[in-house]
């Protein structure tokens, strides 16, 4: 065993919360040179051991010892100076500073307390290069995309002599070339012997990337292994600890569409965000849009949904024509929208899971008909077990629920008002393997049950194995709608993409 | 058992609200015998707390309406102003009357005020809620223009009237029981009913925790605003009218100086934050009676008139610490240090890591 000693290791951590034992006895070792997947459910207890890593939260039990040192943290900041760097999924840099000013923030070159900015921008420019970024670092870092200041964000991270650099979720809003481009800098970062742990739902990314794996679940540790050692078959069995059949068993469910129209789209579009498109939506269908990032799928469903306006075109709804200029409008006519950004456009944090999960049909009663106490118990509770919200606790504050049963409690808002098309913007980002295959089958029953979906992802697997049409977008065009058959594969859907030729 | 109960008590949102508030009282007691004691005299009730709470009135009406505002994600800083041209309109009607005891005179004077306070509450709604107007830009124009306004309807002048009206009653006693303690006592139950009985609480709730989710859920949120800002409007020109009831006068230059500052304190002190969503109508009417109560004792206990300020501010700090759980667990920690290791030692693990919590 020629394995190197390990630059952190962690044994024994538990970690308890009032009714919950998020940690218990998990042991995890990062060497250096490697990039180390950690794997599990939302709710398996990874974002607390990211936590207890970098010092957010105290450990209740167990030992961490940094280069064979032992360790105690007990703020961020200690964490920071010891050499552990963490990357958040949401970029937490200030857009409206420099590039260079974000990456050398708190630890500006100064003399005589003035700061020196040609240095500043200097010694920026050569971190960024580090890493193989080349960018204009007097720029404010808002000018560039996400996923450059996602880099930025690593830049500053690794600074000068990151040990250990925790990426939480860093791929969940870049696209496939930016993803690769990320992946280039881990590569070279570990060539450089920093240790990387790697947090992502996205599987094959773990494969592509990683060397070994760390599995928990329900806050135990289900073991560690190099990924060359187990398929992803027997890694999804691992983390949620049952066989797969479920996701199996929908793969091939292909129908044809049925019922009559139910939305017909003509000419509509808004200048800037998509182009004038016609959409036909059928009772009981599901409609899938594919395209590449900024491709114009959020924004084709952002017109239907009133949540934008459009400044030409026209919609009819059972073949009546309608003004959809506002989500009051569009939810009148019995359409439902769940956002992308769960966070900022969905929860209100602070609420509990039962007033969320009654906003919308308030909101469309008016508040003057407040829904009786008996009804509304029931429907929450009803809703609640129909899509296994963990916890069942209708008096739980929402923003403490992890990213699957928020989508879960912002579906259950919408299915609480009974639409008839709902409008499903990345469901299953950002959330675990289990939740997921249970919102892909929700899909296909209330398709079954006669409700129509519009339904947005970026994985072109899911927007073939459950819809009946393919609408393809590219470059904020649709420029094809294909119906689902065995003959349409991910390769079709992408050559599409690509050419940008319909069929 | 009693001792698990005690503990769920002080992590009640409203315990150390009140423990402040009953402490306050407490500190009078020494300087101002029988203080606690209420007694009728001449048909009236009588008493230090009924002082209190008569003299409460006017910021406990104007922190309720801002209670609502704050929620929406707002604020409304100018509730003093409004207060001040409720007053003046009032006091201007009923000094124009040749019969200042003519009720029907004194009702309409009322409802004139009142008017005020809607048309204000709605100016400022539609500067928010329909023109997009941040909340602090948009009140501070009626904040600084409400006391000019107040100042042309008294043409500068202290408007005064006679204090044996119907209208003194606004702010005196009826039937033996002070009528401005009734007045709150309907404005706070009209609040909760309103708020509590309706969705409207849970709506405005949902507009001041994210703004763009209730957009998207269908909450029409330019009327939930403009509402608020209208009940506001309205709760401060009530105080107005408490106000030139009790003085008998108008004096738009003074009457309800600085009152925004004291119910932006009195809604946070009673737990509702400043960004808005949750808000506790119960907490404000509490918070509302600290301040009031804050500045009874300040007179009581004889503080000199010039430390008086210092002297609030230093106790306002003292309420926030009291509320902040990182101060407590601090102070708490270092008195309760010395029996912890014993604890630890007897109990299993699990004791251990309650007692860590705590940090």
């Amino acid at each position: 065993m020629a394995e190197p000693q390990p630059v952190l290791e962690m044994t024994g951590i538990s970690k308890q919360f009032p009714g919950v034992r998020a940690l218990s006895g998990v042991d995890f070792r990062l060497l250096p040179g490697e990039i180390h997947a950690l794997l599990g459910e939302n709710g398996a207890g990874k974002s607390t051991l990211v936590k207890v890593l970098t010092g957010v939260y105290e450990l209740d039990e167990g030992r961490i010892s940094l280069n064979g040192a032992p360790v105690r943290f007990s703020s961020p900041l200690q964490s920071q100076q010891s050499g552990i760097s963490t990357v958040y999924q949401e970029v937490n840099l200030c857009p409206n500073l420099t590039v260079a000013e974000n990456i050398l923030l708190g630890r500006e070159p100064t003399r005589r307390g003035a700061i020196r900015w040609r240095e500043l921008r200097r010694r920026a420019a050569e971190l960024a290069a580090r890493i193989g970024l080349e960018l204009d670092v007097s720029a404010p870092l808002g000018a560039y995309p996400l996923a450059i200041q996602q880099l930025v964000a690593i830049v500053r991270a690794v600074g000068i002599d990151a040990k250990v650099l925790i990426l939480d979720e860093p791929t969940s809003s870049l696209d496939r070339d930016e993803v690769e481009r990320l992946f280039g800098v881990m590569r070279r970062l570990k060539a450089e012997g920093v240790a990387i742990l790697f947090v992502s739902h996205f599987l094959d990314q773990i494969y592509e990337v990683c060397d070994r794996m760390t599995i928990l679940r329900n806050g135990q540790l289900v073991g560690e292994y190099p990924v060359t050692e187990l398929d992803q078959v027997a890694l999804v069995q691992k983390m949620i600890g049952r066989e797969l059949g479920e996701l199996e068993a929908l793969t091939g469910h292909i129908r044809p569409a049925v019922g009559d129209p139910l939305v017909e789209t003509r000419g509509l579009g808004r200048k800037g965000a998509i182009e004038p498109f016609d959409l036909s939506i059928h009772r009981g269908e599901v409609v899938g849009l594919a395209g590449l990032l900024g491709s114009g799928r959020t924004e084709s469903a952002r017109l239907l949904f009133g949540a934008d306006g459009a400044d030409s075109g026209e919609v009819r709804i059972e073949e009546r024509k309608v003004s959809l200029d506002s989500p009051v409008a569009a939810i009148a006519h019995g359409i439902a929208f769940c956002s992308e950004n769960r966070k900022t456009e969905g929860l209100v944090p602070d609420l509990t899971v039962r007033e969320n999960i009654i906003l919308a049909l308030q909101a469309a009663r008016g508040w003057t008909r407040p829904i009786p106490a008996a009804q509304r118990d029931e429907l929450v509770a009803k809703y609640i077990t129909a899509l296994d919200v963990r916890p069942a606790n209708p008096e739980a504050k929402v923003g403490t629920l992890s990213g699957g049963n928020q989508q879960k409690v912002l579906l259950a808002r919408w299915l609480i008002t009974q639409p008839k098309l709902l409008i499903l913007d990345e469901p299953t980002r950002g959330i675990d393997v289990g939740a997921k295959a249970e919102i892909q089958k929700l899909v296909v029953s209330l398709s079954e049950e006669g409700m129509s979906l519009l339904f947005i992802s970026a994985e072109l697997e899911e927007v073939l194995r459950l819809s009946h049409t393919i609408g393809v977008l590219r470059d904020r065009r649709l420029v094809a709608q294909i119906a689902n058959g065995p003959d349409v594969t991910a390769d079709r859907i992408l050559e599409t993409i690509a050419s940008g030729a319909g069929t | 058992m009693t001792n698990l109960d005690w503990r769920a008590a002080t992590r009640h949102r409203l315990f150390w609200p009140v423990a402040v508030l009953v402490a306050l009282l407490l500190i009078n007691v020494p300087f101002t015998p029988g203080f606690f004691a209420i007694h009728v005299r001449a048909g009236h009730l009588y008493g230090s707390l009924v002082n209190i709470l008569i003299f409460s009135a006017p910021i406990v009406l104007v922190a309720l309406g801002m209670t609502l505002v704050i929620a929406t994600g707002g604020i409304d800083l100018s509730v003093g102003a409004v207060l001040a041209i409720a007053g003046a309109a009032s006091c201007l009607y009923i000094s124009k009357e040749t019969d200042q005891n003519s009720l029907s005179g004194v009702l309409i004077a009322v409802a004139i005020g009142l008017g005020a306070g809607l048309v204000c509450g709605a100016w400022n709604g539609w500067l928010v809620a329909g023109r997009g107007v941040q909340p602090i830009v948009a009140t501070l124009i009626l904040m600084v223009a409400g006391r000019g306004v107040a100042q042309l309807i008294t043409s500068g002048q202290i408007i005064t009237i006679n204090s044996n009206t119907p209208f003194g009653v606004i702010g005196g006693y009826w039937l033996g029981f002070p009528f401005s303690v009734l007045l709150i006592a309907v404005m706070v139950t009209l609040a909760v009913v309103l708020t509590r009985r309706t969705a409207l609480g849970l709506l405005i709730e949902s507009v001041g925790g994210n703004a763009e989710a209730s957009r998207l859920v269908g909450i029409r949120a330019r009327r939930i605003k403009l509402m608020a800002y209208i009940f506001c409007g309205l709760c401060a020109a009530l105080a107005g009218l408490i106000n030139s009831s009790n003085l008998s006068a108008a004096d738009s230059n003074n009457a309800g100086l600085w009152i925004e500052l004291d119910a932006i304190l009195a809604v946070v002190i009673g737990g509702t934050s400043l960004l808005g969503g949750r808000f506790y109508l119960g907490g404000t009417v509490i918070g509302a009676l600290i301040i009031e109560t804050l500045q009874n004792t300040i007179f009581t206990i004889g503080v000199p008139t010039q430390t008086n300020l210092v002297f609030k501010a230093v106790m306002v700090i003292f309420v926030f610490l009291l509320q902040s759980p990182a101060f407590r667990a601090k102070v708490f920690r270092r008195r309760a240090r010395p029996s912890a290791p014993a604890v630890a030692d007897a109990a299993p693990p699990a004791t251990l890591t309650t007692s860590e919590v705590g940090r």
